[in-house]
């Protein structure tokens, strides 16, 4: 299944997953967020899609809340996309999946 | 293979659409749409939902609408569609995964928030300026905010704001609430929530920062200026409806809102509209949710091919297929 290949992202582990070689999209979200509910299906789509070439998570602004406020995030659900650590991509509100994927293949071959 | 009936839209209207539509036996298609759940997503307790004496969770409601849909053997997709032609019957629907055919169509795709249409609003969207509370209000704990609006969805947010900011102005060009009696009373009541009448947004600042630090005002009466200083700037002065896809196609009023006559028809036979997309005047989901029921019933009857329903001087056109 899809659901299982977005991984949970912490404040404790999003250092490491970023810097881990891959791209990697990673979904603000809250659970009191009706439009994340929305855009979560679509997430996890595009983790099954990308499988093997971009990791795909999932980190929750309630519980992880340093990482939120060190992208300066105020509203959700907001979409980064890191390459190299870097942030390459922000996208923020709800998108459809073919939009999503134009900006994640601009930055994987 | 050409379907008896498409839904587009999933808020209360399509979905109501969909149960009747598909206890009907019509084995209806309903495509969701980007903003999948109508604008209940966004809120939090709907008091006003007949049945519900505590009141229910807003994304909890359209959930259940879902299901109800599914049990009765809608098939909904979560497709966004990207065109529509009118022209013959069957009417063409496209979505970007797909085509589909219809026989008889209903437009349920409601109204998205308006915005003040200054360049700095669209830049610092998720950086401060938000038409969503209920998402965004987390961020702005102890933080002074403004909400610009002056009607039932404005007084809402603000109240709701109350939860996490230090302070809200209202910020709304007229002098005087169009939100309800009851909802005024609440604003009112908050000592957290101040006013700012007469007054426009000329500007949000701050741009070149890339977040919300202040916004320029001007008093509409008066002509004078001042700048007021907060971190987030929530929108709620009203919606416009989601037409563009009929655009050309089906009779719109000066708004852009779907026309319709004897119940949920349109200018085009075979196309009903529900909800929000028809009509500025109630607005609710309980009005919504009424509206999708006759437009089911409508596309029924429609392709029954039964003369019932007709309002004077309306004539039947049988459906060609």
């Amino acid at each position: 299944m899809a659901l299982e290949k977005v991984q949970t992202i912490t404040d404790g582990n999003f250092d490491t997953t970023i810097n881990g070689g891959k791209p990697v999209l990673v979904d603000f979200w809250a659970e009191w967020c009706g439009p994340c509910r929305r855009l979560a299906p679509t997430v996890e789509e595009l983790a099954g899609d990308y499988d093997g070439k971009v990791v795909v998570g999932k980190l929750n602004v309630d519980e992880n809340p340093n990482t939120a406020f060190k992208f300066s995030i105020r509203g959700i659900p907001t979409l980064l996309l890191f390459k190299g650590g870097q942030v390459v991509e922000q996208v923020v509100g709800l998108a459809d999946k073919d939009s999503l994927k134009k900006v994640i293949d601009k930055h994987v071959a | 293979m050409v379907r008896n009936v498409i839904v587009i839209g999933s808020g209360p209207a399509g979905l109501t659409a969909g149960i009747y539509a598909a206890r009907a036996n019509l084995k209806p298609l309903l495509i969701e749409g980007l903003e999948a759940g109508g604008q209940l997503m966004l809120t939090t307790l709907v008091e006003n939902w007949p049945g519900h004496r505590d009141g229910i969770d807003g994304p909890d409601l359209m959930t259940a609408m879902r299901e109800q849909a599914q049990r009765f053997g809608a098939e909904i997709i979560r497709g966004n569609v990207t065109s529509v032609d009118l022209m013959a019957n069957p009417f063409v629907v496209k979505t970007s995964d797909g085509e589909y055919t219809s026989r008889a169509l209903i437009i349920a795709t409601g109204a998205s928030a308006r915005l003040l249409g200054l360049a700095s609003e669209r830049a610092l969207i998720g950086h401060g300026v938000s038409t969503c509370a209920t998402c965004d209000g987390y961020f702005f704990r102890g933080k002074p905010i403004a909400v610009v609006g002056g009607g039932d969805s404005a007084m809402e947010e603000a109240i709701f704001l109350t939860r996490f900011a230090s302070h809200v102005t209202v910020v709304h060009r007229r002098d005087t609430l169009r939100a309800s009696k009851i909802m005024q009373d609440k604003a009112f009541g908050n000592p957290k929530i101040s006013f700012e009448w007469n007054t426009e947004v000329d500007d949000i600042k701050d741009k070149g920062k890339g977040e919300v630090t202040a916004m320029l005002l001007r008093n509409s009466i008066t002509g004078a200026r001042k700048e007021l200083a907060v971190d987030g700037v929530f929108v709620a002065i009203g919606h416009n409806p989601n037409t563009a896809l009929f655009r050309g196609q089906i009779e719109t009023d000066a708004n852009g809102y779907i026309v319709t006559h004897a119940g949920s028809r349109t200018s085009v036979p075979g196309v009903f509209a529900c909800g929000d997309v028809q009509d500025h005047v109630y607005r609710q989901a309980i009005t919504a949710a009424g509206s999708g029921c006759m437009a089911a019933i409508d596309a029924e009857k429609y392709l029954e091919g039964l003369p019932q329903h007709l309002g004077e001087g309306q004539h039947l056109t049988v459906p060609t297929a």
